[in-house]
């Protein structure tokens, strides 16, 4: 057993038999010849060759991978007939008097370089278009066909492989591929993830590890490879795929699928997240919105306070990426077990009874200002809500709202555009906030049960504390309740409310929580369609 | 002739699909197009060229419009630049 690893670039775990994918050999020698116009037009032959194959691609790629993977080949067409490219060729024959395969090879070794000495990777990239055009050229120049990969349901194994080649596989055989080379900006990771098949690039020392029919496991998401792996090795590995599977399956069931019931009724299920990274992870999940971002991680991965313009260029970026759906946004949330140490916060005895979120912001109220403004300015970008954690009482509400206004205020001023409605709402994670929701409903746009604290503060039971956990009781009636009390009084003031803790994604109570009227379940990207398939078997009808 | 500026929005610049459009776009004018970019020029009706300039976001190019219909060819290649990068 050998474990090797590269470069991940397309999902999912692929067992099979390795192929190691032998390019036939596409050097060219120089040879002299003596009919330059008979030489060119054998050159214009093979391109027209050349462009015929690359549109049949296109086609299967279109069929495969779709439009925007397809293009790629429409560019190659081009790339061949690029002006530049077929001066440099038909000069070479002309000046040297040499064969067109040869002008070919030496024309594409200088436009790759010309692309390999790019500051861009992207561009840099480029190169490997070049080199796969000009091989097509020069396969049909010499009359051989482009080699393709043979054999039944294995994993590729290549130095490189070039899109064309890519494309060209059958998907029905090729259970993944591996190589020793290329990016992931490269086309090939591009297609690869387009066409689903798993992939790793970059691995060191793959040609020289496998050979034909050892068996391997490839991790196209993690980048790991196994070759000739023991029984118990396998056997994990077929678990994992077999779980993988029943997760893609499920996904591809219920994407784009409402999240309604049996009998009607329907529930907006957005997701949580605590940085920008996840955002794809919210997209591929398919979730309706964002019903918590967490804002600390700019305070707790930073030196220093995040100054306005960073923020702002993080929140319009979160915004944009969700074009227009809801993305709610919590303002920051240190103290208790979020420490960052340039807040000087003091050491405390009870830190989740203590200094921390809204408490901090009232208390300094610039950190708070500058968080709001950035919050505002990216509201012009998308569909914000802005909520605030840490609710005790109506007197907190109507500072914070006083503060809302002042901000908006200064930003009109200054003639800075901001949206004209973004809806503004609270965590009801207190019992306090949850007993005098009827007080506090009327003043905001919404609620968002944070069922962690709520149940810590409600049962008294330090969350941190594991020796608690059979204290815990997360269905505890007097948590159930508080919520149940504070969907009425939302309800009976326009408010909406939502479930951001982890209680949401708690199917057992998916039913409960709808009977109660909750509007919205915001839960982690990955338990999304997991609760979707939930709500869509239920019947409240019953 | 007809010159104007344009600064480069698109997050990733001149790549590959857009430098693709924009030569397919410029070949059917009947005007020749240049674009230069910090001293260097490039015909735009020449893909590996245009590509070879590494046009990045937030890059100020000239473009030059010169021929019997430039002055709608400059005006649509405006458009084209507003529209896709």
């Amino acid at each position: 057993m050998q474990k090797l690893t590269g470069k991940g670039v397309s999902g999912a775990i692929a067992i099979g038999q390795a192929s190691v994918f032998q390019r036939r050999d596409a050097r060219v020698t120089r040879v002299k010849i003596t009919d330059i116009a008979a030489e060119k037009e054998r050159f214009e032959a093979a391109k027209a060759e050349a462009i015929a194959e690359l549109d049949a691609i296109y086609q299967k790629a279109l069929r495969e991978v779709g439009e925007s993977g397809a293009q790629i080949f429409e560019i190659h067409s081009m790339m061949l007939e690029d002006d530049d490219y077929n001066e440099s060729i038909c000069g070479l024959i002309e000046s040297q008097a040499v064969n067109a395969e040869y002008a070919v090879a030496v024309t594409a070794d200088n436009f790759a370089e010309m692309f390999a000495a790019m500051d861009d990777s992207y561009m840099q990239a480029r190169a490997a278009d070049v080199r796969d055009i000009s091989n097509r050229l020069i396969n049909c120049l010499s009359g051989r066909k482009q080699a393709g990969a043979s054999g039944d349901s294995m994993i590729l194994c290549a130095d490189d492989l070039a899109p064309s080649e890519t494309v060209s596989l059958d998907k029905s055989r090729v259970l993944a591929f591996v190589t020793t080379h290329g990016s992931s900006n490269s086309h090939t990771a591009i297609l690869a993830r387009n066409m689903n098949i798993p992939a790793v690039i970059g691995v060191d020392g793959l040609l020289t590890s496998v050979k034909d029919g050892d068996m391997m496991i490839v991790n196209g998401c993690t980048g790991e490879i196994i070759i000739n792996p023991d029984e118990a090795t396998l056997d994990d590995a077929r678990e994992k795929q077999r779980a993988d599977q029943e997760k893609r399956q499920l996904l591809q069931n219920l994407r784009g699928k409402d999240n309604v019931t049996l009998d009607g009724r329907s529930v907006n299920i957005y997701a949580n997240i605590g940085s920008v990274d996840n955002i794809g992870e919210v997209l591929a999940n398919d979730a309706g919105g964002i019903g918590l971002f967490r804002s600390e991680f700019l305070y707790l991965e930073s030196d220093d306070y995040p100054d306005e313009e960073q923020q702002f260029r993080v929140y319009k970026k979160v915004l944009e990426s969700m074009a227009g759906k809801k993305v709610i946004i919590r303002t920051l949330d240190i103290g208790a077990d979020k420490q960052a140490d340039y807040f000087g916060l003091a050491k405390e005895e009870n830190p989740a009874l203590g200094m921390r979120a809204i408490r901090i912001c009232l208390t300094r109220p610039e950190i708070f200002r500058t968080q709001l403004r950035a919050l505002y300015r990216a509201s012009a970008y998308g569909n914000l809500g802005i909520m605030f954690p840490m609710i005790t009482s109506t007197d907190e509400v109507e500072e914070i709202l006083r503060i809302c206004k002042d901000v908006r205020q200064e930003l009109e001023d200054a003639g800075i555009e901001y949206a004209d409605r973004t809806e503004l709402g609270i965590m009801v994670e207190t019992p306090a906030a949850a007993i005098i929701s009827d007080r506090l409903a009327p003043l905001v746009d919404f609620f968002s049960v944070g069922t962690n604290d709520l149940t810590q503060y409600t049962l008294a039971c330090d969350r941190q504390n594991p020796a608690l956990e059979r204290f815990c009781d997360t269905h505890h009636e007097a948590v159930l309740r508080l919520i149940e009390f504070a969907a009425k009084n939302a309800h009976a003031n326009n408010a909406w409310i939502g479930i951001c803790g982890e209680l949401a994604a708690d199917t057992s109570l998916t039913e409960a929580f709808l009977r109660m009227g909750i509007d919205e379940l915001s839960v982690s990207p990955s338990s999304v369609l997991k609760l979707r398939d939930a709500v869509r078997k239920l019947d409240l009808s019953k | 002739m007809k010159t104007f500026e344009y600064t480069i929005k698109d997050e990733v610049g001149i790549h590959a699909r857009p430098a693709g459009l924009l030569v397919s776009k410029v070949k059917a004018l009947g005007s020749s197009v240049t674009i230069e970019k910090g001293g260097k020029s490039a015909s735009a009706s020449k893909l590996f060229a245009v590509m070879g300039l590494g046009v990045v976001k937030g890059d100020t190019i000239k473009i030059t419009v010169e021929g019997g219909d430039e002055d709608t060819a400059a005006t649509e290649l405006q458009a084209f630049f507003e529209a896709n990068l």
